[in-house]
């Protein structure tokens, strides 16, 4: 089912008299997405995420805009007409009920037409228990679960009613990590096995990136981009977008464009093409350095950390706005541990120039 | 962190400490040991003990017969059991659909409304009373069940205590309930009624002991036998019951007014103590 | 949203039917009552409105004679049956053996019904012509003079009365006391050992501010309670508690509405007002005392 967006718009009321004005949540949201895919919608915390992910499930009415399911406009209907499942962030799931009456309740709410047989009941939910790995556990309570079973049984429970759209707030966020990891390639699996059109809320980037087919990034209500997910890494269109994907962040440098050069501090790193005189923000991917000691762009080292494979390589610069500069380089490319002056060659691909005021990517050729 | 047992000397301190608890104790059980010892000596051997005895060894049961024969004691049992059951029926409705309504309906001025129901909890019972009796004498209720019943299914207190309770359940499940086509009413009876079932079981436990000794507003809104209550029975039983001096038979039926409640205590017992300490108070 | 705003008042409609007409009016109503001078409840008439209820209430000696008896109950009760209250709290929380036998015990005449058990009371303490009663003989057996507990001289009968009123309410206060020293955090104690501070230091430093919040509680309830007192004495002294020497405020205030002396509602309104205004009065100067002397 493709899900499509136009200028979804939630404002909350001012609240009490000495508070602030209106709060824009959500504004003028304007995408789409195509059917059996994974999307996730990712921001910091007060984004407004949330509350997109509530207009769509029908929780919340749009302040103006409209929702299509498919062709169908379900703007106006309620969230039990709309053939959504939803798992909350804390799982929602009734504490007093077990699993199998916790995964029975949607569809024991069914009335009219829709009123299904006990024993079709039944199928259903041991068929959504099935997809989800739970049978072995239907006569248990919420509270006898591990945080992982229980999103497992909030995935079932609203897998049970085969809804068009699956929405999950927050899902993986109060998993351990080592759970986290796990339980995000599952609900990949799950998502490609069904091929229900799915939109996840997320706050890590790391999570949306590695099992999304399209994310949306959003900051203050606003969409910045959306696309899949390796495209917008490489491509951001914003200061903002650069820096919140990517682990480690990218480094931010002040800079300067003139005569045609574009300087770090001192070091000319590139010829520019096709941009304004004027000071700019760069922004290099850790993976953009190539330790050279002929390198363009001169730093003082601080230290080096081995993992394993890739290594490291924490420095300091004049220009850096990041508070912490880190290049990652091949474990056999490394500086060693006592340099204290270290060159770098950049990867053009991997720099990005923004406007110094708006954040704002400025698009130009780089040699 | 284990604690290393040191054995610890009588010290002064601990005597006094026990002799204390077992002092209040024996305080405690005593009128109730001398209530029962009471109820089985016959009518004679009481009257005939001018210092009377410790224990007997003649017990009978011929007070309680007595007591069930000659004053409608039984009558008095089935209108308290009627009042209680109806009262905290009716109580239960009433409270848990205004809660339930503080607690999760949105609507303009619920703030407001909810602050100055909370005030009204400053109300004492006896400012209201004489409105109250002037009422319901007004509607024709007297000497009957809805006059006894109508001016306690409300408790400021008990709608407090199960707000809080139910504003206590995550958002999170209503929304779930929401989405998978739940209406209120089923959410409530079906998700909330359950997870709060202790604080809507220690509501009834707490009503059903203020119904069960309730006297004043029955003395005043009952003068036909009838109607009585069991509290309003002993009263009369003491006043003219079986001729001034039958204290056996008194007894008897004293302890037959308090065994449900002593009964019901111990089962509850936990349930009924935390209950209790979250905030009820006698009368 | 509109049909969820009809909703919210559905669901509150009948509360509120009954908080409205059994709560709110009665408090209105029961000022204006209080204020009608010679309110006839045959013709519902009135001659005119005023303070003269009040006085009249102030003047009469029943109304006085039950204020004195309601003061000596709340000043004796209160004080005495919190700090029990403290000290049997403090020797239950003190052992491990046979303490939810003890706790139980305690609580049993929270839940007995307070007519029912005074009556007991009163046989134990009565004098008849077959038998002194068993308090008596205990009082002859240390060499004492027999006492007409029930209908003999004042201060017996305020003795029994409060004796009753401690033994009632002493249950609600041991069980709050006792959750309130269990919550106390063991770190403290723990800390106070390290420190080795001495016993009666670590109570009067640690263990009294951490459950002072819950001593002001009860006392407050405590004043509140014991200023309604009214089934207490019912139960120890009958219905006729005037003739008694024994009536309370409360008690004042039911004989003026009905009974044998009944049928006087704007007394009984006046009566309510002015308890309600005694109440009040001491609840606020509890408030402001507890300001200054609770820690947490």
């Amino acid at each position: 089912m493709k899900l499509v967006l136009k200028d979804l718009t939630k404002i909350y009321p001012p609240r009490g008299k000495g508070s602030a004005g209106a709060v824009v949540a959500v504004d003028g949201f304007d995408f789409e997405i195509p059917d059996g895919k994974l999307v996730g919608l990712l921001g910091p915390s007060g984004c407004g995420k949330s509350t997109a992910l509530n207009l769509i499930c029908g929780l919340l009415e749009p302040t103006r805009g409209q929702i299509f399911f498919g062709d169908e406009d379900v703007t106006e209907l309620p969230p039990e007409k709309r053939g959504v499942g939803m798992v909350f962030q804390h799982y929602a799931l009734y504490p007093h009920l077990t699993v199998l009456k916790n995964i029975l309740f949607p569809l024991e709410n069914l009335r009219g037409a829709e009123k299904l047989s006990k024993q079709e009941m039944l199928k259903r939910a041991y068929e959504a228990a099935k997809v989800v790995q739970i049978e072995n556990l239907m006569d248990s309570k919420p509270s006898e679960l591990s945080g992982g079973q229980q999103q497992r049984v909030a995935i079932a429970r609203a897998l049970v009613k085969r809804p068009r759209v699956l929405l999950l707030d927050e899902p993986l966020s109060n998993l351990d990590a080592r759970l986290r990891l796990q339980t995000r390639e599952e609900i990949r699996r799950i998502q490609r096995e069904t091929g229900i059109t799915t939109v996840f809320v997320t706050h890590d980037q790391e999570e949306a990136m590695s099992i999304c087919d399209m994310i949306v990034v959003m900051q203050s209500g606003r969409v910045c981009q959306t696309g899949h997910p390796q495209k917008v890494y490489e491509e951001p269109n914003s200061r903002f977008v650069a820096e919140f994907l990517g682990t480690p962040p990218i480094n931010m440098f002040n800079a300067e464009v003139k005569d045609g050069g574009l300087y770090i501090g001192e070091d000319r790193v590139f010829n520019v093409e096709g941009a304004e005189e004027g000071e700019v923000v760069v922004g290099i991917r850790p993976e953009g350095f190539e330790y050279d000691q002929k390198g363009a762009l001169c730093c003082k080292m601080n230290r080096v950390e081995r993992m394993g494979r890739d290594v490291s390589v924490v420095f300091s610069h004049a220009a850096a706005i990041s508070a912490v500069l880190r290049a990652i380089v091949d474990a056999d490319e490394a500086p060693g541990d006592d340099e204290e002056i270290v060159h770098f060659a950049l990867d053009k691909d991997k720099v990005r120039l923004f406007d110094k005021e708006s954040g704002q990517r400025i698009y130009c050729q780089l040699r | 962190m284990e604690k290393r047992k040191i054995k610890k000397p009588l010290s002064l301190g601990r005597i006094l400490c026990w002799a204390l608890l077992i002092f209040w104790a024996i305080m405690v059980l005593f009128p109730f040991y001398w209530m029962i010892l009471s109820s089985v000596k016959s009518y004679s051997a009481y009257n005939s003990e001018y210092i009377p005895s410790f224990f007997t060894l003649h017990p009978t049961l011929e007070n309680y017969f007595y007591a069930f024969s000659t004053v409608p004691l039984g009558g008095y049992f089935v209108n308290t059991l009627i009042f209680t059951i109806a009262t905290t029926g009716i109580m239960l409705m009433v409270i848990i659909l205004i809660a339930y309504a503080f607690a999760r309906l949105d609507f303009p001025g619920k703030d407001f409304i909810f602050a100055l129901i909370l005030a009204l909890m400053m109300i004492p019972s006896e400012l209201v009373v004489i409105t109250n009796f002037v009422t319901i004498t007004d509607w024709g209720m007297r000497n009957t069940f809805w006059g006894l019943i109508l001016p306690s299914v409300t408790s400021v207190f008990y709608i407090y205590l199960l707000k809080e309770n139910f504003s206590q359940v995550p958002e999170e499940l209503y929304k779930a309930a929401k989405v998978d086509g739940c209406s209120d009413l089923r959410f409530l009876f079906k998700v909330m009624l359950p997870v709060c079932k202790p604080t809507v079981i220690t509501v009834v436990i707490l009503k059903v002991i203020e119904c069960w000794n309730s006297y004043v507003w029955p003395r005043l809104i009952t003068d036909d036998e009838s109607y009585f209550l069991v509290s309003n029975g002993i009263q009369t039983i003491r006043e003219s019951g079986f001729g001034r001096e039958n204290i056996p038979a008194m007894m008897a039926a004293v302890v037959v007014i308090s065994l449900p409640l002593i009964v019901l205590f111990l089962i509850f017992r936990n349930k009924i103590m935390e209950g209790v300490s979250r905030g009820g108070t006698k009368g | 949203m509109k049909r969820n705003n009809l909703k919210a008042w559905l669901y509150m409609l009948p509360a509120l039917a009954f908080l409205g007409v059994f709560l709110v009016y009665p408090l209105i109503d029961v000022f204006i009552y209080s204020l009608e001078e010679g309110y006839n409840s045959a013709s519902q008439t009135f001659f005119g409105v005023g303070l003269y209820n009040f006085g009249y209430v102030l003047r009469d000696p029943y109304f006085l004679q039950a204020l004195k008896n309601t003061f000596i109950l709340v000043m004796i009760t209160v004080p005495l049956s919190t700090g029990l209250a403290l000290l049997i709290s403090l020797a239950l929380s003190s052992i491990k053996k046979l303490k939810s036998l003890f706790q139980t015990i305690y609580f049993l005449p929270y839940v007995t019904n307070t007519l029912a058990v005074g009556l007991v009371f009163m046989i134990l303490f009565k004098k008849t012509p077959y038998s002194d009663g068993l308090v008596n003989l205990l009082i002859n057996f240390f060499g004492g003079q027999s006492v007409d507990f029930i209908t003999g001289p004042y201060w017996a009968k305020m003795f029994v009365l409060c004796f009753y009123t401690v033994w009632v309410v002493l249950p609600f206060k041991i069980l709050i006391l006792t959750s309130a020293l269990a919550s106390v955090d063991q770190h403290y104690y723990d800390a106070a050992r390290v420190d080795a501070t001495p016993k009666w230091r670590v109570f009067t430093r640690i263990t009294l501010p951490m459950i002072s919040p819950m001593i002001f509680y009860l006392v407050i309830t405590g004043f509140i309670g014991a200023f309604k007192a009214y089934s207490d004495a019912v139960a120890l002294f009958g219905t006729d508690l005037n003739a008694a020497e024994m009536n309370t405020i409360v008690g004042y205030i039911y004989d003026m509405l009905y009974g044998n002396s009944g049928g006087y509602p704007s007394y009984a309104s006046a009566a309510a007002v002015i308890l309600f205004a005694i109440v009040l009065t001491i609840t606020c100067i509890n408030l402001i005392v507890s300001r200054k002397h609770v820690h947490y």
